[in-house]
């Protein structure tokens, strides 16, 4: 069944700069356990560690001028 | 049955151009003969109300004008020589890149010290600030993401598959609850507004009028489908980090819960949004048609020149202690039904 959504694999795209990206839905395990999920059809994971919104990228990892 | 929304009513004219398609849309008179349309100021609330009043045909008409007319040959003809005279102007003034990533580079830096409409309504906005924004924006947001929509049929491939992806989160990803103009709507319910369609349009100053035009002029021209794209993804990338600011303004002030999050939304769902729409429908467009580049540049560039004008205004109007409208708000805060 191609288009049961289990059998297709997840794509994550890696970028050098700025979030990684995961179809969606998602859930993601924060280290204190907390859960967090977003349903949005792709999801922007901040990898800076400098969002205010984290796990979520908010364009914090932007360079500053 | 009746329609939820009724068609929002003609507004007040601004000048002979915007008096005399008004005319034509009631069936009353003559459409503005060609001298006149050359000789009205490009950027001014004339040109700019004429073209805007063609273009609602589009979306969601007026109460009293017959839907047929949008597509009467005479008033696309006046709409050609406004849009020719607007898209010469832009080309002319707006800042050249012919270099999409240099045109890209200017907006991908946050300012430490900015100065722009977000950062004067996070630090000294006061209610009747975010009032006013809200009203004014409400000619864009009670469409949102509409007039990009049109593009999609010009797009092929990765472009279209990303556009259509980030447009469906736009309408709020199939619930009508999380559609991004209502959730604008919520919005302006909290801030005590009208949030009936078109409701602000006579209080709208050219500088706002310029901003709806420009996406659908670009919009509605399958020629202009790079600059479509260009003027997309500077929504996109400037949106999360001004979006943060308003939201802060709107916790500061008070303004409600719905105000609040429809900004809090905005800095997730554009920090997403923006990748999507630089990695796979920009990129999947200069994969197909790389001649575009220097069109969607020129999109970039257009919205930064009409935006940079409406926050100049603005500012201007709000630092001297003005009101940025043209029709007081307080009369219409009556109105509530
Ligand atoms: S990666 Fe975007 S805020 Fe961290
Ligand atoms: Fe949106
Ligand atoms: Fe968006």
């Amino acid at each position: 069944m191609p288009n049961s959504p289990s059998d297709t694999p997840r794509r994550v795209t890696v970028r050098r700069k700025g979030p990684l990206l995961v179809e969606g839905p998602v859930e993601v395990e924060l280290e204190d356990g907390t859960i967090v999920s977003s349903d949005r059809f792709r999801v922007a994971l901040c990898t800076c560690r400098r969002s205010r919104r984290y796990p979520w990228c908010d364009t914090s990892h932007r360079d500053r001028a | 049955m009746k329609h939820p929304s009724e068609e929002p009513r003609l507004p007040a004219p601004r000048g002979p151009l915007s008096a005399a398609v008004e005319d034509h849309l009631r069936g009353t008179g003559p459409l503005p003969p060609d001298e006149e349309i050359a000789a009205a100021p490009v950027y001014g609330d004339d040109l700019q109300l004429a073209l805007y009043l063609c273009y609602e045909l589009h979306y969601r008409g007026f109460a009293g004008v017959a839907p047929e007319l949008e597509w009467d040959p005479e008033l696309l003809r006046v709409r050609g020589a406004l849009e020719r005279r607007f898209l010469a102007a832009l080309r002319a003034d707006a800042r050249r890149h012919d270099r999409l990533d240099d045109a890209l580079a200017g907006i991908l830096v946050e300012p430490v010290d900015g100065t722009g409409v977000s950062h004067f309504l996070r630090d000294k906005g006061e209610l009747w600030h975010l009032r006013e924004y809200a009203a004014q924006r409400s000619l864009y947001h009670l469409k949102e993401a509409d007039p990009h929509a049109w593009v999609l049929p010009r797009l092929w491939g990765r472009a279209k598959a990303g556009m259509a992806a980030v447009e469906f989160d736009e309408y709020g990803g199939g619930r009508a609850e999380r559609v991004h103009a209502r959730l604008f709507a919520d919005l302006m319910t909290d801030l005590g507004l009208d949030t009936a369609y078109g409701r602000y349009l006579d209080a709208a100053h050219a500088e706002l009028l310029v901003t709806v035009n420009l996406m659908s002029l670009f919009g509605l021209h399958r020629s202009l489908r790079g600059a479509l794209v260009g003027h997309f993804a500077t929504v996109e990338i400037t949106s999360s980090p001004g979006s943060r600011r308003l939201a802060e303004a709107m916790r500061r002030t008070g303004a409600g819960p719905a105000a609040v999050h429809f900004y809090d939304e905005h800095v997730e769902a554009d920090a997403v949004h923006e990748q999507v729409v630089r990695q796979d429908v920009i990129g999947g467009l200069l994969e197909v048609e790389p001649h575009l580049e220097a069109d969607i540049a020129f999109g970039v560039d257009a919205t930064v020149f009409v935006e940079d004008r409406l926050g100049d205004r603005l500012l201007s109007d709000w630092t001297a202690g003005r009101s940025s409208l043209r029709t007081p708000l307080t009369q219409e805060f009556t109105h509530t039904s």
